[in-house]
């Protein structure tokens, strides 16, 4: 069964529309890119699946059932500037809110969470961050929590939104990594990406996508200078240098 | 005073104010640490300034003081504001500050209005209603504050209780909504809590200060912890204290109004932790600086020493000193800190003066400056270099000399193909080079 499933989902923000009826369904254990120019509602289509944004029409099915029964099922990374990260709160205790839904209504967590959550921290490279509070962490740092958290969420199917933006080199390293651990263990991760630069030596996958799907399939066959025109259309500088990214690889 | 001070304690009435105002500060704490996180501080500024329509009104439709008449009106003219603000950012192309600017002032002028017809009639000098603009807590009877107590007590269980959920509401509303929060329902809960607090402070504290009781704790407390759970009970603390504080030197004091007291109480904690908090506050802040400029000063001129001294030694001429005009000319720092910074340096026997403005380095000091100069064209080969060494998670503020012997002799390597290589040893880690002639050890005479 198909891990995530999107049927002729549309979106609209005060009736301008953002996503048109896309549609697509994607192989378990894959690495995902969903690639795009700006505003062509990448963004809008993770958050879309995740119940983020109110969808004017469509379903979105995980492994076979709507989102509200599979919850537990996803992993979601926010974009890193969506939160006020002077928060008063220490990176540890962000990790342990990926165990939220895990842990119910009222109750505080147990000693189990904290070892799950401080494991996650571990796989990441943030143990000895801990207890900094996250003010006080790098742009790459901060990334880096987050991807504890969402691993704190015990998920099999992960949504990120551009993880890889204004990291240090050693995050983005420790991000793709991760990412092919995830993998490794039969788990989906779909990213939201935009250096195309990348996408041939990152992704198994890749969704072109502008306000429409354009193509989804295996990198080799999709990511192709054609799809590429498709999906960029009439950006001529930027489609030259794509041409270049294309024969290159 | 002692007289006044003792009947305060015996008096039935005196002690359930204080214990009403001591919860009501303890709720506000408590509920405006959320309010503020969320950037909603001034939501509650216009509920409270909204309410007194709804007391008014209520006033009229009742005939008569009444407590539970007052907060009915208060909580739905404040909602019916927040309503209006909140119709208006999504309906039109103003933006919430304007809005809420608008609604405040438009409910509040009605208000105001409301009140002088109700005083003008011949009941209405008795009502009390008047203190319901700057608070007053003596005017509080028995069954009132027992109201409020209640109405606190309910909302500290329910903060208390939802503690975890309102945090991931607060920092992450869209995670929340993600692992299945209902963040619709928990926004309005936030917001119920918030036009609560406000509503059963309005006769203590008055609409125009109430925002102010809700904020002022949460923004002192906020100066010294950087945990949530702490922050939420240290503003409960400091808004208990302002309430009970207030509520005395108001009763103790004749005509004087309660609200303003409360809040020049919360005032002050808030100015003292503005200043003196530990880690946040602007004296620590202030010394922390100019600590940080001072080290910055010491090290640039070392390495500008050192700098000098390299030259000199690669044009094989010892020269007698240099001059702190030359020092500044090649580092941005002025004549007093330059000064200031030598003074202290030749006291750590760091530096010499050789003649009138002009220094040099002693053997001590080349050391230390060699290993400062060491690090950082050591950072310099490593920034051209990053993707290289990403996996040993390199800050710009740790000390490259403390990295693994293998990574560390690589950097070094890429140091000399750069030219970059500090020239000038320190005596102990010289042997076999030439020989120079400022430092003893390394040429002599």
């Amino acid at each position: 069964m198909n891990p995530v499933t999107v049927e002729n989902v549309t979106v609209a923000y005060h009736s301008k529309p953002v996503l048109q009826e896309v549609s697509f369904s994607v192989p378990e254990g894959k690495l995902i890119g969903i690639i795009g120019p700006n505003g062509a509602g990448k963004s809008t289509l993770i958050k879309a699946v995740l119940g983020l944004v109110p969808r004017a029409s469509g379903d979105v099915y995980i492994y076979g059932k709507p989102y509200k029964q599979q919850r537990k099922l996803v992993g979601y990374v926010p974009q890193r500037g969506s939160v006020d990260w002077d928060f008063p709160t220490n990176a540890l205790d962000v990790v342990l809110m990926g165990r939220y839904g895990h842990i119910g209504w009222f109750k505080r967590p147990s000693k189990k969470d904290v070892e799950f959550a401080m494991s996650c921290l571990e796989k990441v490279g943030m143990k000895e961050y801990a207890n900094r509070q996250i003010s006080q962490l790098s742009g790459g740092q901060q990334q880096r929590v987050f991807l504890a958290r969402a691993l704190a969420q015990d998920a099999t199917v992960y949504f990120m939104d551009e993880p890889f933006v204004g990291v240090d080199a050693a995050t983005e390293k420790a991000i793709i990594s991760l990412l092919n651990e995830l993998k490794a263990q039969g788990k989906t991760v779909l990213v939201v990406h935009h250096d195309l630069q990348t996408v041939k030596e990152y992704f198994d996958w890749v969704l072109l996508l502008n306000m429409r799907k354009i193509a989804i399939g295996p990198t080799e066959e999709t990511f192709t200078l054609e799809n590429l025109q498709k999906t960029y259309g009439g950006r001529l500088t930027f489609l030259h240098q794509q041409h270049a990214i294309v024969n290159q690889q | 005073m002692s007289e006044t001070l003792v009947s305060i304690w015996t008096d039935a009435n005196t002690q359930w104010v204080l214990i009403g105002t001591l919860l009501l500060g303890l709720a506000s704490g408590l509920v405006g640490s959320f309010a503020l996180l969320k950037k909603q501080s001034l939501i509650g500024d216009a509920m409270a300034h909204a309410a007194l329509p709804g007391i008014c009104i209520a006033f009229l439709i009742h005939g008569a003081k009444s407590m539970s008449w007052f907060i009915i009106g208060a909580a739905l003219s404040g909602l019916l504001a927040t309503f209006f603000i909140e119709k208006m950012i999504k309906l039109s192309r103003i933006k919430e500050d304007t809005s809420i600017g608008l609604v405040l002032s438009v409910f509040f002028g009605f208000g105001i209005v409301l009140l002088t017809y109700i005083n003008h009639q011949s009941k209405g000098n008795q009502s009390g209603i008047d203190d319901f603009i700057f608070g007053q807590a003596a005017s509080l009877v028995g069954a009132d504050v027992k109201l409020i107590s209640a109405v606190a007590v309910l909302l500290i269980i329910i903060t208390v209780v939802l503690f975890k959920e309102l945090k991931l509401l607060t920092f992450d509303p869209q995670f929340a909504q993600g692992i299945g929060l209902p963040t619709g329902l928990l926004n309005g809960l936030l917001m119920t809590l918030i036009v609560g607090v406000v509503v059963i402070g309005l006769q203590a504290v008055g609409v125009i200060l109430m925002s102010a009781m809700l904020i002022t704790p949460a923004i002192a407390a906020r100066y010294w912890t950087e945990r949530l759970d702490h922050m939420v009970i240290i503003a409960g603390a400091i808004g208990a204290f302002s309430g009970v504080f207030g509520t005395l030197l108001s009763t103790t004091t004749k005509g004087m109004p309660t609200g303003p007291l409360i809040i020049v109480a919360a005032t002050i904690i808030f100015l003292i932790s503005m200043v003196f908090a530990p880690k946040r506050g602007l004296l620590v802040k202030a010394i922390r600086r100019s600590r940080l400029r001072r080290q910055v000063a010491r090290e640039q001129v070392l390495q500008t020493l050192y700098d000098f001294t390299e030259q000199e030694y690669l044009q094989y001429k010892t020269g007698n000193g240099f001059h702190e005009q030359q020092i500044m000319k090649k580092r941005p720092i002025s004549m007093s800190m330059l000064r200031k910074v030598l003074r202290s340096l030749e006291k750590e026997e760091l530096v010499r003066r050789t003649g009138d403005a002009l220094w040099c380095l002693t053997e001590k000091g080349l050391t230390e400056a060699y290993h400062i100069t060491l690090r950082n064209r050591l950072m310099e080969v490593y920034l051209m270099n990053e993707m290289n060494y990403a996996h040993f998670n390199i800050r710009q503020d740790m000390d490259l000399l403390q990295l693994p012997e293998k990574v560390l002799t690589e950097l070094k390597q890429l140091l000399k193909q750069y030219g970059r290589e500090p020239l000038v040893l320190p005596a102990n880690m010289n042997a076999g080079k030439r020989p120079y002639h400022r430092y003893a050890s390394i040429g002599g005479k």
